[in-house]
């Protein structure tokens, strides 16, 4: 419940900031970063699930690991639909496809942020367990893309940044990446539960003697 | 248009708002003062201009008057556009001194002290001279411009600006013959300034023109807006405003303009040396690294219109740049 509340908490911002007129005077490319940001920041939570629950031992966040994925991929899709209808529908109609195709396949950055999209399509739907099911260990393995996904959605940010100071936060969220995935590599897991059970079976001796 | 207009009317410290002009009133100026000249006589119009509530004039003949070049007779450019409102155009700046959000300028301004303000103008010229804002507005200006600004972030708005031809300025100091660019340098203020504490970029701002761009026509330097003082988040209270390039060009808070023998390195050339140039000329045809220029949001619009070559005023500026390869020199 309190997954499916975070997760809402920015497009009902968005929907109040559109009904109280405050999406700036340019409210189209307002919503776009708007939509974009939270997919991002959804990404990174889904990754987070995994790591807390082998290294620290949070159980509970593996649970919502899917809730979480999917309100990434909708604010995704929200994101990619207002950007592609943005370069659709021109004044001048007559251009739509030289600056669609422009803007979609000769920047960088679009092609980073569309690759991550277009990975996260079947992600999102062998996400059911019927699928899961299906696919058995396959799945795991088509689940993975996350990890080249991810990083992805994180360089087109980087690459949308104008420099300076804007690379900050693109960069604070690469970090943040880098641990997650970093994590999840089988000798640094290992570490992790060694350092664990030491952790525990030291609490153990302590509450013993 | 009626959606934005709604937006939140910030007060500013330096101008009180019962001295402020409404839009409606401000757009149908020159002809609330012919119909106010009409009826009551030439001699009558002197006490018009103590009026102060005329706006039930501006609904009775809602006929756009269409401006000559950088002319203001009406509500719309030259081309027809629209001007955008007094809303629009004070509260969504890019001004990375203050913030890199659009409308956090407008809210930071409030503790920008622009008075008193000197503009030092020196480097290769015979009469080196450091002016007030005041005089250079008593000697030069002000007159009025509708002109376009096109950022190149791909959005646009059409503004009414008062100010004085850079012409006027650079030709009381006199450039020696060796003078071949304007460098301009603004305000650099950590404490008034939030953004600059940011790090990350070369501050203070400089801009700067090859001369004979400076010596155009076309290029302004502003002290106000819809006929009320610049607004700090405007670039307040002496700014540039080169039409015909990309928005970044036109530097705010200019404290400093020297005559100089080689182009200059801008603010942007060291920020972002892949991504801009000295000339920065507004043209659909050389897209920015990381978007197409070829179309742009003009404010209070929904569907994005095409760019035009030098923003629409080729015919005034094309022949600065004859002969030049604009997709090398961008």
């Amino acid at each position: 419940m309190a997954v499916h509340v975070g997760s809402l908490i920015p497009l009902a911002r968005l929907v109040w900031d559109g009904y109280t007129r405050h999406l700036t005077a340019n409210p189209i490319q307002a919503l776009t970063q708007r939509t974009g940001y939270p997919a991002l920041v959804l990404l990174a939570l889904t990754l987070a699930c995994t790591p807390l629950n082998t290294v620290l031992g949070l159980r509970w966040t593996v649970p919502p690991r899917r809730t979480l994925g999917l309100y990434a991929f909708f604010y995704a899709c929200l994101h990619v639909l207002l950007f592609t209808t943005d370069y659709f529908f021109l004044v001048d109609e007559g251009q739509r496809w030289a600056v669609l195709s422009q803007q979609l396949v000769e920047k960088n950055y679009i092609v980073a942020g569309l690759a991550a999209f277009v990975m996260l399509v079947p992600l999102a739907i062998t996400s059911t367990k019927g699928w899961q099911r299906r696919l058995g260990r396959r799945w795991r393995w088509l689940h993975r893309a996350l990890y080249l996904a991810a990083p992805l959605a994180v360089t087109h940010f980087l690459w949308n940044a104008k420099g300076g100071a804007d690379r900050n936060e693109p960069l604070v969220f690469g970090a943040v990446l880098a641990g997650l995935l970093l994590l999840r590599l089988p000798p640094v897991r290992r570490a992790a539960y060694r350092w664990r059970a030491q952790s525990t079976a030291r609490a153990r001796t302590l509450v013993l003697e | 248009m009626p959606y934005f207009n709604r937006l939140p009317m910030i007060a500013y410290d330096d101008v009180d708002p019962a001295d402020v002009t409404p839009e409606h009133v401000y757009r149908n100026r020159r002809r609330i003062m012919a119909l106010a000249g009409g009826a009551v006589g030439a001699a009558g119009a002197a006490l018009v201009t103590g009026c102060g509530d005329l706006s039930g004039l501006s609904a009775a003949a809602p006929q756009p008057t269409i401006a000559a070049p950088g002319q203001v007779n009406g509500q719309t450019d030259e081309l027809g556009d629209q001007l955008n409102s007094y809303d629009q155009v004070t509260n969504y700046n890019n001004y990375y001194e203050f913030s890199t959000e659009k409308e956090e300028p407008a809210k930071l301004a409030k503790g920008f002290t622009t008075a008193p303000w000197t503009v030092q103008v020196g480097g290769l010229v015979a009469k080196p001279r450091t002016f007030s804002v005041d005089e250079l507005v008593e000697l030069f200006g002000p007159e009025e411009r509708i002109y376009r600004l096109r950022c190149v972030e791909a959005w646009s708005m059409v503004i009414p600006w008062q100010g004085f031809p850079l012409k006027k300025l650079l030709e009381a100091v006199e450039p020696t013959p060796k003078a071949k660019y304007v460098r301009f340098e603004t305000a650099r203020k950590p404490t008034e300034m939030p953004g600059i504490n940011r790090g990350g970029f070369p501050w203070p701002y400089i801009e700067g023109l090859r001369l004979d761009e400076a010596m155009n026509e076309l290029a302004l330097m502003v002290t106000g807006l819809y006929g009320k003082p610049l607004p700090v988040q405007n670039g307040a209270p002496l700014r540039l405003a080169v039409p015909w390039k990309y928005g970044f060009k036109s530097a705010k808070a200019i404290v400093k303009i020297d005559l100089v023998e080689s182009e200059i390195a801008t603010f942007w050339m060291k920020s972002g040396p892949t991504e801009y140039g000295f000339y920065a000329n507004v043209n659909p045809e050389v897209p920015h690294p990381r978007w197409s220029q070829s179309t742009e949001r003009r404010i209070g619009e929904i569907r994005r219109r095409s760019t035009l070559q030098f923003n629409g005023y080729g015919q005034q500026v094309s022949k600065l740049y004859e002969g030049m390869d604009l997709k090398r020199y961008y």
